[in-house]
């Protein structure tokens, strides 16, 4: 895993289930299948391999390896690797696609201004 | 127009190289090519602000890039991808195996009417399977404003059954750099979830258009436009 972590790091496993809305002020990395919200304003949220994410993210960095469904909201940055999924619109200061990567919805590269505006 | 592209499908289904066509080599090898239909294209997204452009090839950071460098929004969808879905094969009236243009269209460009300024095609409607090729561009044409254009590209006989796919990415006013696509073989998720192994080996020319067949393709558009390439390629520039 390479993703860009900014402190502590909480970990929800491949064989973990959540259904409701996260939000917190450490770095996350879901293995595992999340649906309703995250929100981690100033950390960042990884989506490992096996990852199944059907959520609004709001994050600092958004990194994604598995399936993510849902719009995106990253002050910083997002990274699509080879084997991401997305479906969802994505907002954000920068972006990184790996070749392979699947995204389908719209992508809003915002100013620093505007995305510290989208994260009120 | 039906029997003539069906006889072309059968003509090249089968017949294209198996998988050590697709070498890693060949896939990674990145050409570049000069588009003229591209570079009418960039003269408008480089004079008008806040376009909405919406990119159906494979997802290129390039052409993201590009585009929010300049101000106007892109989306993103890779539909031959998409028509990959086994839950879209099923069978018509004859029995005959073809995808469910309707499930896919459920699934795929749902985008508000008159929406986008620019849709780019690439060679989208030459490996799209047959049986979604008209209902997709009769859905183009009622997500693009009126006056919007879209860029396709379409093969020539000239090409062979087995030219590769490729993604582009825009790399210039009037340059892409092409990249082979190779499917993968391994299972993965689709767009809608499922885990599935890919419904051919990779994506196959499906027919040739000659050019009344581009021409009643797009019958329901205000103009067309053809730019003949020295690569067996006819660059088409349509105006919504």
């Amino acid at each position: 895993m390479s993703a860009p972590l900014t402190g502590e790091l909480a970990q929800i496993g491949k064989s973990v289930v959540i259904k409701g809305d996260l939000s917190g002020s450490e770095d996350l990395y879901v293995d595992g299948q999340v649906e309703g919200s995250i929100s981690l304003k100033t950390n960042s949220l990884t989506v490992g391999p096996n990852g199944q994410v059907k959520a609004s993210v709001e994050a600092k960095g958004v990194v994604v390896q598995g399936k993510l469904e849902g719009n995106v909201a990253a002050s910083d940055r997002v990274e699509l690797r080879k084997s991401a999924v997305v479906t969802g619109d994505i907002s954000t200061q920068r972006i990184s696609i790996e070749e392979g990567a699947y995204l389908k919805g719209k992508i809003d590269i915002q100013g620093k201004a505007e995305a510290k505006t989208a994260q009120k | 127009m039906a029997s003539v592209t069906q006889n072309f499908m059968k003509l090249f289904r089968g017949s294209s190289g198996g998988p050590e066509a697709n070498s890693p080599a060949q896939a990674s090898q990145k050409l570049t090519r000069r588009s003229s239909g591209l570079g009418e294209l960039a003269r408008t997204w480089d004079t008008e602000k806040s376009l909405c452009v919406l990119d159906l090839g494979s997802t290129s950071a390039p052409n993201i890039r590009h585009f929010t460098a300049r101000g106007h929004r892109i989306y993103s969808e890779d539909l031959l991808t998409a028509s990959t879905e086994p839950g879209l094969v099923t069978k018509d009236e004859q029995g005959n195996v073809v995808l469910d243009s309707r499930k896919f269209l459920a699934d795929n460009l749902m985008y508000p009417a008159a929406h986008f300024d620019i849709v780019l095609c690439w060679n989208l409607p030459d490996y799209l399977d047959e049986s979604l090729v008209r209902p997709v561009v009769g859905r183009l044409w009622s997500v693009m404003k009126p006056g919007g254009m879209l860029l396709a590209f379409f093969h020539t006989r000239d090409a062979g059954p087995d030219s590769p796919c490729y993604r582009f990415h825009i790399v210039g006013s009037d340059t892409l750099e092409m990249q082979r696509i190779v499917l993968r073989k391994e299972a993965r998720r689709g767009p809608t979830g499922a885990v599935h192994t890919a419904i051919t080996d990779g994506f196959q020319l499906q027919r040739v258009f000659n050019n009344r067949h581009i021409e009643n393709l797009f019958r329901d558009f205000a103009s067309i436009k053809f730019f003949l390439a020295r690569d067996n390629v006819r660059e088409v520039l349509v105006v919504r």
